[in-house]
């Protein structure tokens, strides 16, 4: 399949890497030449020196046999003409667009077809949206669900305290009192796909668990996670994902409060959500952040534009024992280094952008059998897939204990109409059963057949 | 320094080498050269078990290479595999002297077609399909048949393009289709291709079929190895219009075809590269034909033997119908700035590339315009499009390198008593320039021999240097490729 990649910046670049590693003919355009040779040097695609918006360059790119464009550059208004215009050129051409302006986002996305747009993605939107959920279970780092929300895959640190600490996978069941599975455990930058139940858990493993969105609740109150409900945010920066997430939170009835440093985005920010406390000053400033009440806020959110001062804010945020934090990351990169730090939950756009669009390609790959969600966990070493069973499946109704299946690999969840369990050596799946796989990350699958081993 | 991934490469194109001396022994054995037959026997066993050590000793190589390790490692590549295969000749004793042979085999593997051989026809069958299948080897290259045919490793081969970039030619190299992979395939094919209708061709001239193919070889690889005493002359004028026009075709640099079959017409016929070549070539084609006219019966035969020349010179192929050695000095003259324009870019050609030379002439012009006007300021363009100044600086820096070492190679072989001015100036410039015969006494109806062991290694190493455009070689003697820091 063949794929025109419009600006090459983190986004791009990102989204290069994971499909030309999964076999795509991928060409990039960008306009400035240096990081068009650097992307070339690391990952085997194409480049092309141009303006994506317009006809000459879109050709020279070969939008005429191209299956879909991703237009991922800096401003909403070229990636929107871009895709314009391939589409012109190109009917049949699928075609992504990132929309990022709140002032655009709506249009966007109900001026689709006039856009010929099959897709707009809103990397802050998307950040917003999972924040939100992390904000409302708190005691997770992470959150992932499948199966329309029936299923759950969480992540959890494993603490000093821990009533998991030095418990085997196999006696888990006991403690937790609940049906729960864990899928992956993350031990020290390394991720074990598929453990098996002989593993102990030690402190400082970030463990995966899927469950089911009941069992869930008791999860958390038979492992002593007080769940305690969060009613007031702090936010620091103003940007468009803050945006987006304080007017979610607004909305759902949580006091919100944000500090941004540029007077003129306060006023825009105050106008634009009223029900939110909007303050302006500069949040690298101690006394500042404990004037506004730092120590006593149920959450802190930190979504300035910097990497670096998010994790310092982050840190401080630790040291003044708020019960949950939330820290924004654009740069992947050093997810080695910062998953030792106390930051909370990371959460980068960027990352969570990329994994959506790279589902979208998945499923255009493959229209029968194709993925129908993926995320990727554990810093992206591991992938947690959701399928369809259908009627090419292998090994439909037989128990799962029986069926060979490859190494670094497990189902995790199987969902049967409204009915989610988390599947043990008996369960078996049906023709038209949703099914969550989990996986190491240099596994792809294109279909569930890839996880049988035979 | 990635040793380990650079050991891999090595072994993997020492393995591919290895396979590519199985035709050669066929033939030595359908022919019943015993001898022959068992030095490339030896030779296949030898390769392979040294492939097989550098496999073993790289083992969890990570994949990853930056620029000057990707220069290295070919420059290490070529290095390697002409030493091996260098072999079967030393061995089966046909050259007995081991530099001679590797004179013979870097002169094959560049695409050179200097030869230190008193007699070609003295020569066993099996080693002279040897030699002649070496031009084919190299002329596409072989890290490009290695990228082809070997997976590197699955993900993320971008690093594959630094191993492209260093072995083909050109002032900027890049891939015509997004996979590096399907890349090569497509050089290949093409290659592949081309060289098949170049056999057909020529058996249609009731050319023998092991003549057929050799001579396909040195063509496609613009080497000009003969199997003749005579080269090309003994065979009938249709046959030489063959070789004519393929030396011409394999001279033009492979991504035409590639949009010829993908009937992108309109790119090819507007290609500035390709057109200022064909100009090249008719305009000295004519210029000779018009100077030699009084040496021929007729104006035909002459245009026929002019255009030849300038063919076989221009895409540095090598092949000779004609000693033009005894041709005025205006045609001599016509023909020694022939030797330093070289093929286009991405073709198998050697030389300087037609598309330097249009960058640096269009460079002279802007540097003259702005001495004119010193606030002028003026991009270069080629096809319409502009060239960055990194590849201008790059071209510039080649033509210094491309000078410095010509200039110091002719000194080191006037050392070498006995030869002529002009022999060791067309030496040097037909070794570098991967042509072949130069003139005077290394002219076409003689050869490299009596020259002595020193001048040899230089000549070796100018036609490595020529092959892989300077740098790779030239990274190897840099101290600063050895350490750690730059």
């Amino acid at each position: 399949m063949k794929i025109l990649i419009a600006g090459d910046g983190k986004l791009g670049s990102t989204i290069a890497r994971q499909l030309s590693s999964e076999g795509y003919d991928i060409t990039l355009i960008d306009r400035n030449p240096a990081v068009l040779e650097a992307t070339m040097e690391h990952y085997d695609v194409i480049t092309i020196e141009g303006n994506a918006a317009t006809m000459p360059v879109l050709r020279q790119a070969g939008v005429d046999e191209a299956d879909l464009l991703i237009a991922v550059m800096g401003e909403d208004e070229l990636n929107l003409l871009s895709c314009m215009t391939a589409h012109a050129m190109n009917p049949s051409i699928h075609t992504i667009a990132r929309i990022r302006d709140p002032e655009y986002a709506e249009q966007a996305y109900s001026m689709r077809e006039d856009f010929a747009l099959s897709l707009v993605v809103n990397p802050e939107k998307h950040a917003a949206h999972e924040i939100e959920r992390l904000l409302k279970y708190p005691g997770f780092l992470k959150y992932d669900s499948f199966a329309r929300g029936r299923i759950d895959i969480v992540e959890l640190k494993i603490s000093e305290d821990s009533k998991l600490k030095d418990v085997s996978l196999q006696n888990l069941s006991n403690i937790v009192n609940t049906q729960v599975l864990v899928v992956a455990v993350m031990r020290d930058g390394k991720v074990i796909a598929g453990p098996d139940g002989s593993l102990v858990l030690e402190e400082g493993d970030d463990i995966y668990v899927a469950a089911s969105r009941e069992n869930l609740t008791s999860l958390l109150h038979n492992i002593g996670i007080i769940k305690k409900k969060t009613k007031h945010v702090l936010i620091v920066g103003g940007g468009k994902l803050s945006y987006y997430l304080s007017q979610m939170l607004v909305k759902d009835g949580l006091g919100v409060e944000i500090i941004e440093r540029n007077p003129q985005r306060c006023l825009e920010l105050a106008d634009a959500i009223p029900g939110a406390t909007v303050v302006q000053g500069d949040a690298s400033s101690t006394e500042f952040l404990e004037g506004e009440g730092l120590s006593d806020t149920d959450a802190f959110v930190t979504l300035t534009g910097l990497d670096e001062l998010n994790i310092i804010l982050s840190l401080y945020g630790y040291k003044k024992k708020v019960s949950q934090i939330i820290t924004k990351v654009s740069r992947v990169d050093y997810g080695a280094v910062i998953s030792d730090l106390p930051i909370g939950s990371v959460i980068s756009p960027k990352e969570l952008c990329c994994s959506n669009i790279v589902r979208y390609v998945r499923a255009m790959r493959n229209q029968k059998g194709a993925a129908l969600t993926v995320h990727s966990i554990a810093e992206g070493q591991a992938e947690a897939v959701e399928f369809i069973v259908d009627e090419n499946t292998r090994h439909v109704g037989e128990e799962l204990r029986n069926i060979p299946t490859k190494k670094n690999t497990l189902i995790g969840g199987i969902t049967r109409g409204s009915h989610s369990e988390i599947p043990n050596g008996l369960s078996s799946f049906e023709v038209g059963d949703s099914v969550v796989v989990i996986c190491s990350g240099d596994t792809v699958l294109y279909s569930l057949n890839d996880i049988f081993d035979d | 320094m990635n040793f380990k991934l650079m050991g891999r490469i090595n072994s993997y194109v020492l393995a591919i080498e290895a396979v590519l001396m199985v035709p050669s022994m066929l033939i030595s054995v359908g022919y019943g050269e015993i001898r022959a037959a068992g030095a490339l026997l030896i030779s296949i066993l030898i390769t392979i078990a040294v492939s097989g050590i550098l496999f073993l000793v790289s083992k969890g190589a990570k994949n990853s290479l930056r620029a000057r390790e990707g220069l290295v490692c070919v420059g290490v590549c070529w290095i390697a595999m002409s030493l091996l295969g260098a072999l079967p000749f030393c061995i089966s004793g046909e050259i007995p002297r081991y530099v001679d042979a590797v004179f013979e085999t870097v002169s094959g593997f560049t695409t050179t077609g200097a030869s230190i051989l008193v007699d070609v026809e003295d020569m066993s069958k099996g080693l002279l399909f040897w030699r002649s299948f070496t031009h084919w080897i190299g002329g596409m290259g072989i890290l490009v048949f290695m990228l082809a045919v070997v997976p590197m490793g699955g993900k993320n081969e971008g690093f594959t393009l630094h191993l492209m970039r260093a072995e083909s030619p050109g002032p900027s190299v890049g891939k015509i289709v997004p996979k590096m992979r399907e890349t090569a395939s497509i050089l290949y094919l093409i290659y592949c291709g081309l060289t098949f209708l170049c056999v057909l061709f020529l058996l249609a001239g009731d050319m023998p079929l092991f003549d057929a193919l050799c001579t396909a070889f040195g063509t496609a690889g613009t080497g000009g190895f003969g199997v003749k005493r005579d080269s090309m002359a003994g065979y009938s004028e249709y046959l030489q219009s063959v070789v004519t026009v393929f030396m011409a075709l394999f001279g033009v640099n492979f991504t035409c075809y590639y949009l010829l079959l993908r009937k992108d017409w309109k790119s090819v016929l507007k290609d500035e590269e390709l057109r200022t070549y064909v100009i090249a070539i008719l305009a000295s084609a004519f210029a000779i034909t018009l100077n030699i006219r009084d040496q021929f019966t007729s104006m035909r035969e002459a245009w026929h033997h002019a255009v030849f020349t300038v063919s076989s010179i221009i895409t540095t192929t090598g092949f000779a119908t004609k000693d033009f050695n005894q041709w005025p000095t205006f045609s001599k003259a016509v023909i020694l700035t022939l030797m330093f324009i070289g093929a286009c870019a991405g073709s198998t050609g050697g030389g300087i590339k037609v598309s330097r030379i249009l960058l640096l002439i269009k460079g002279l012009r802007r540097n003259i315009h702005q001495i004119l006007h010193p606030q002028k300021v003026q991009t270069i363009r080629i096809n319409g499009k502009s060239v960055s100044e990194t590849v201008m600086a790059n071209t510039n820096a080649y033509l210094s390198a491309y000078v410095l070492i010509v200039i110091m190679s002719f000194l080191v072989l006037s050392l070498n008593g006995g030869f002529s001015i002009e022999s060791n100036f067309s030496a040097v410039m037909c070794t570098f320039n991967n042509i072949g015969p130069g003139l005077d006494q290394v002219g076409p109806a003689s050869n490299f021999f009596a020259y002595n062991d020193l001048s040899k290694i230089v000549l070796i190493f100018d036609m490595l240097l020529g092959r892989l455009e300077i740098f790779p070689i030239l990274v190897l003697f840099s101290r600063s490729t050895w350490t750690k820091l730059k």
